[in-house]
């Protein structure tokens, strides 16, 4: 294994490329993304997406956000040989819902709002109170690591430019058209 | 407490190695002697070491308060003083004039003012408490996992300095090259492949 600071600089574009799949994927086939296991029923792109394009001598940074924030700007981008760097993530199951941010370059995630747990009221209610939040801390990193590991398996695989390239690449003409 | 917070930020690590002694007590014998050290009143600008979850002023990792099922939890706590430098440069030029009214001279050689200076600093960190900051860790001892909650650079730099030391266990900070290494599933084939990976361009112009 390489030097842990040498690889963080240079393997930071396949974080870029991994959350670049990842709206790919959720907006194509969302049910890949969720561990049967993890018991989870939806994802899909919350209210921030940041891009950042270092093609042709750029040093450009496109930052989409707001509730209901279209996505068009994003795409643009895209086209222009942009990457995503950061990612709002929803995720529901039933009434629960996770959301975060999710860090290309570094895989951190932030701002992570879990569904509520019950009130502590007494020094008794602490233990329950922690045991309940890492179980659901453990849902949205869980998620993040089978994500992860669905994007690289493919990334090595001989289909990567062959196939999901190409097919990630009409999914951005089609998205600049509609 | 962080871990209880409605917001928290995740750093994973993976820990490496194990300890061979019994668990819990080389646990606590560890953590109480690298506990955060108080340096009110102290000369000292900058402390740093383990507290517990639920009395961070005074760490007490006695009895089992740290352990939840297979996790323990406890806090990094940094403490640190910064003092405006407009401040400095008022005691500064201050303990200048007294020294030069004293010894009845016109000016100070160069490394005279640097002691002062010194002196200074050490002056106003004695009489300036300490900003303290806990950031709590979840580690799951089980599945060799900590979940740092922060993602500072500077924190998660003292938390794998303080964590090694500590422990004399290394942590591995998770981030896409060494997500895919350790716990991507990869053959070893595949670790290869992806050593020699290079950046996808990913729109290849329009489609019909």
């Amino acid at each position: 294994m390489l030097d842990v600071s040498v690889a963080y600089n240079r393997y930071k574009f396949l974080g870029h490329e991994f959350l670049t799949w990842l709206w790919y994927m959720i907006e194509t086939d969302t049910q890949k993304l969720l561990d049967p296991k993890a018991e989870l029923a939806d994802i899909y792109i919350g209210n921030r997406i940041v891009l950042e394009n270092n093609s042709h001598n750029r040093d450009e940074v496109i930052t989409i956000k707001g509730d209901g924030a279209g996505l068009e700007e994003g795409v643009i981008a895209l086209q222009k040989g942009a990457k995503v760097t950061e990612i709002n993530l929803v995720v529901k199951a039933g009434e629960n819902e996770w959301r975060f941010n999710l860090k290309g370059e570094s895989l951190n995630i932030g701002g992570l709002k879990s569904p509520e747990t019950g009130r502590v009221e007494k020094a008794e209610d602490v233990e329950g109170a922690v045991l309940e939040k890492i179980y659901l801390y453990e849902k949205a990193i869980d998620l993040t690591n089978f994500v992860y590991q669905q994007f690289i398996k493919s990334r090595v695989s001989p289909e990567w430019e062959q196939v999901v390239v190409k097919n990630i690449s009409k999914w951005i003409s089609q998205a600049a058209k509609s | 407490m962080g871990v209880l917070s409605s917001s928290v930020s995740i750093t994973q690590y993976r820990v490496e190695g194990t300890i061979e002694d019994s668990f819990l007590e080389t646990v606590v014998d560890s953590l109480t002697n690298n506990a955060i050290r108080e340096i009110d009143n102290e000369p000292e600008d900058k402390s740093v070491g383990w507290t517990s979850l639920e009395s961070p002023f005074k760490p007490d990792f006695s009895g089992s308060s740290y352990i939840f099922g297979t996790h323990l939890i406890f806090s990094l706590r940094i403490d640190k003083k910064s003092i405006p430098t407009k401040i400095v440069n008022k005691h500064l030029k201050m303990a200048i004039d007294k020294r030069l009214e004293q010894s009845e001279r016109e000016s100070l050689h160069r490394n005279e003012k640097s002691e002062i200076k010194d002196e200074v600093i050490r002056r106003l960190y004695m009489r300036m408490p300490a900003t303290p900051n806990m950031y709590d860790l979840i580690w799951n001892y089980e599945e060799k996992l900590l979940w740092f909650l922060c993602s500072q650079k500077a924190a998660n730099e003292e938390l794998e300095t303080l964590f090694t030391k500590t422990f004399k266990l290394s942590l591995i900070r998770m981030f896409p090259y060494t997500a895919a290494q350790l716990t991507g599933g990869l053959t070893d084939l595949e670790k290869d492949n992806m050593e020699k990976l290079s950046p996808s361009t990913f729109y290849r112009g329009q489609h019909a």
